[in-house]
């Protein structure tokens, strides 16, 4: 094991696949600098600018060229910069690059991957810090990931590469400084698996992405009330891994979802559903979701805490769903 | 003209001529059995310019791409796609290009480099341009050609494909075919500027004017610019105005335009005036008659083969979605 950043290893995931597969480039605005971030940094010296490609701010031009490089035999990486200016290629990433394989009646693949770093970070107000993770899931044809750790960020990166599907990786831009532990050598992090961050008895959460540190904050907390929560970090949200919330959900017998989206029509309102349908009758408690309320995201420090979801919101949500315990239901 | 070469015209126009008589029985063929109500969406025709589309691609190998707009049979067709196959996918049959997916505005077909119909105006723009830059990137020596009509050039893709193109100075020749409407409304009425081209060149890329019903003069001007494309030099702009004869989807009337100004244009049809520069060059007189006959022969038996081609099964609805997270 050696310990990264999160952007660190994500650097890594691209730079191994990169070495690996000649296929393999990047393209997006400012990447010979090593990107706006430094997520790219030193890659442009290593493989030089025809694959590592500075562009114009363009990007429906980004995204569609991507997609006639990936049905031309190359295996592009599409940098939207951050996850609100997707909507700049939208049109090309719902219309032409999701659809390229079906609507030519399996003609073609589209091996892509879309990286979107989203959510909140560095007070950067409304246009900067969206989370639109459900309208991506929504789109038939995209697979999306949204993982929360360093080790996770570097074995996904590498399956998106070596997937043949166009891949949306969400990246979890405030967890970019911070550390975790990567194992050493190669591997690659299987799509659609959650990963069961904390074991637990009393209450299944499930979140991924930006929020699995506040997560695991708030489970920990919850432990010292004696509330054992076990947290899923679903990691991949299409396809996301049903088998492993229902078999959590059925032993604990409670479910929060907490996500820093939107609450409305967020991800967690296809999880609930899910699992109302499928394990309804035999929840202890109702389902409760942890999410933004329909607001902007704004700009002042007290403002934009009014928006985000944190470990004090999402325990809250694990007292008042195991509190129900004592009721009539039990 | 030597000999030599009024014979070498000769040759080419008559290709040229072939091809056009090909697009024009088979959009024939296609409005016929929409109106017998065996397509059943909609169709948008070419009728009226398949000179663009027959010119242009005469200049390009198999192995050179193109993408296309929601207006593509012709260049589908001059570009090497299978007829019967096409008309299939109208029908949305299983021997269809795409199986019955994709229909009229989604025909792809990447056997011969054609990446596809686009059921967004300008959406082929940005995929034309990617091809190329993965021809470069593979350090195949291809070019890549994108179609659009009037209407896309005041979509944003299109500024930013023209700049891209340029920066990079990739093999891309953009194609702007001006049949004078974008969808019911004269681009004239909803364009600034100097046009299409103008746009180009104030980019920087090269462009070329002609009249986009002379198969001969979008041949040569294509010729010169692919040429360029192909010993590096960069990408080019062919400005093609020609006219619609039919309406933007097979259910406009055209109420927007009086019958004298498409009677004029009925004048101007491209076929008829290749097939007389044809005769000027010796063609013999039977030349045309002979095409005529083979399209109708070939159109024929593409309705037929789509005719009698099953409707898909419905699961195949689920197949082709994806490989990760398929629908179960």
């Amino acid at each position: 094991m050696s310990e990264l950043t999160v952007m660190e290893a994500t650097r890594q995931g691209l730079l191994e696949e990169m070495r690996r597969d000649a296929r393999v480039w990047c393209l997006g605005e400012d990447l010979a600098r090593g990107g706006v971030f430094g997520q790219y940094a030193g890659l442009a010296e290593e493989f030089g600018g025809e694959r590592v490609v500075s562009t114009p701010i363009s990007e429906a031009m980004i995204m569609n060229v991507g997609l006639g490089a990936a049905l031309s035999g190359t295996r592009p990486v599409v940098e939207m910069r951050i996850a609100d200016f997707t909507l700049c290629a939208m049109d090309e990433l719902v219309n032409q690059v999701a659809k390229v394989r079906y609507m030519f009646g399996g003609q073609a693949r589209a091996p892509m991957v879309i990286r979107m770093p989203h959510g909140v970070a560095r007070y950067s107000a409304a246009q900067h810090s969206q989370s639109l993770e459900a309208w991506l899931v929504h789109i038939p044809g995209l697979v999306v990931l949204a993982p929360g750790t360093a080790a996770d960020c570097k074995g996904m990166m590498k399956a998106a590469i070596r997937c043949d599907d166009p891949v949306v990786f969400l990246e979890p831009r405030a967890l970019w400084p911070t550390k975790g532990e990567v194992p050493e050598g190669e591997f690659v992090t299987p799509l659609g698996a959650a990963r069961i961050a904390r074991k637990g008895s009393d209450v299944t959460l499930v979140t991924w992405s930006m929020t699995v540190p506040s997560a695991l904050a708030a489970a920990e907390a919850a432990s010292g009330e004696g509330i054992s929560v076990e947290v899923i970090d679903l990691r991949s949200l299409w396809p996301w891994d049903r088998t492993a919330v229902l078999a959590s959900v059925e032993r604990t017998r409670r479910l929060v979802i907490a996500h820093e989206a939107v609450k409305v029509s967020g991800f967690g309102a296809e999880i609930a559903a899910i699992v109302a349908e499928e394990l309804g009758d035999l929840l202890l408690s109702r389902i409760t979701r942890v999410g933004a309320p329909r607001i902007p995201v704004p700009y002042a420090p007290p403002l934009e805490s009014e928006y985000k979801i944190n470990a004090d919101k999402i325990l809250t949500a694990l007292r008042r769903t195991t509190q129900a315990r004592a009721s009539s239901r039990d | 003209m030597t000999k030599a070469a009024e014979s070498n015209r000769l040759i080419l126009g008559s290709a040229l001529l072939r091809t056009m008589i090909r697009i024009r029985a088979f959009e024939e063929q296609a409005r016929a059995a929409h109106g017998r109500g065996e397509v059943p969406g909609t169709l948008h025709l070419s009728i009226g310019q398949e000179a663009v589309a027959a010119g242009v691609c005469s200049d390009l190998r198999r192995e050179d791409t193109i993408a296309s707009t929601h207006r593509g049979h012709g260049h589908a067709i001059a570009k090497g796609a299978d007829t019967k196959a096409m008309m299939a996918e109208l029908f949305g049959r299983t021997g269809g290009t795409c199986h019955g997916k994709g229909g009229s505005m989604h025909i792809a077909d990447f056997s011969v480099g054609m990446l596809g119909a686009n059921g967004v105006v300008g959406g082929g723009i940005g995929i034309a341009i990617g091809a190329a830059q993965a021809a470069r990137l593979l350090g195949e020596d291809r070019v890549s050609v994108c179609f659009f009509g009037d209407g896309a050039v005041n979509r944003g893709p299109f500024l930013e494909g023209l700049n891209w193109a340029r920066i990079f100075s990739l093999p891309v020749l953009f194609v702007c075919e001006d049949n004078g409407f974008a969808a019911f409304t004269r681009t004239s009425e909803t364009t600034g500027g100097p046009g299409a081209a103008g746009r180009a060149e104030a980019i920087g890329i090269p462009s070329l004017r002609v009249d986009g019903n002379d198969a001969f003069a979008v041949h040569d001007a294509a010729a010169t610019l692919l040429g360029r494309c192909r010993t590096g030099e960069g990408p080019g702009f062919l400005y093609a105005p020609t006219y619609r004869l039919d309406g933007h989807t097979i259910a406009d009337r055209t109420p927007y335009r009086a019958q004298e100004e498409v009677a004029a244009h009925r004048q101007r049809d491209p076929i008829a005036r290749l097939t007389e520069a044809l005769s000027a060059l010796g063609m013999n007189a039977r030349g045309a008659v002979q095409y005529e006959s083979e399209a109708q022969a070939e159109m024929n038996a593409a309705v037929a083969f789509a005719a009698a081609s099953p409707w898909p099964d419905a699961r195949a609805a689920l197949a082709d979605v994806q490989d990760v997270g398929a629908p179960q």
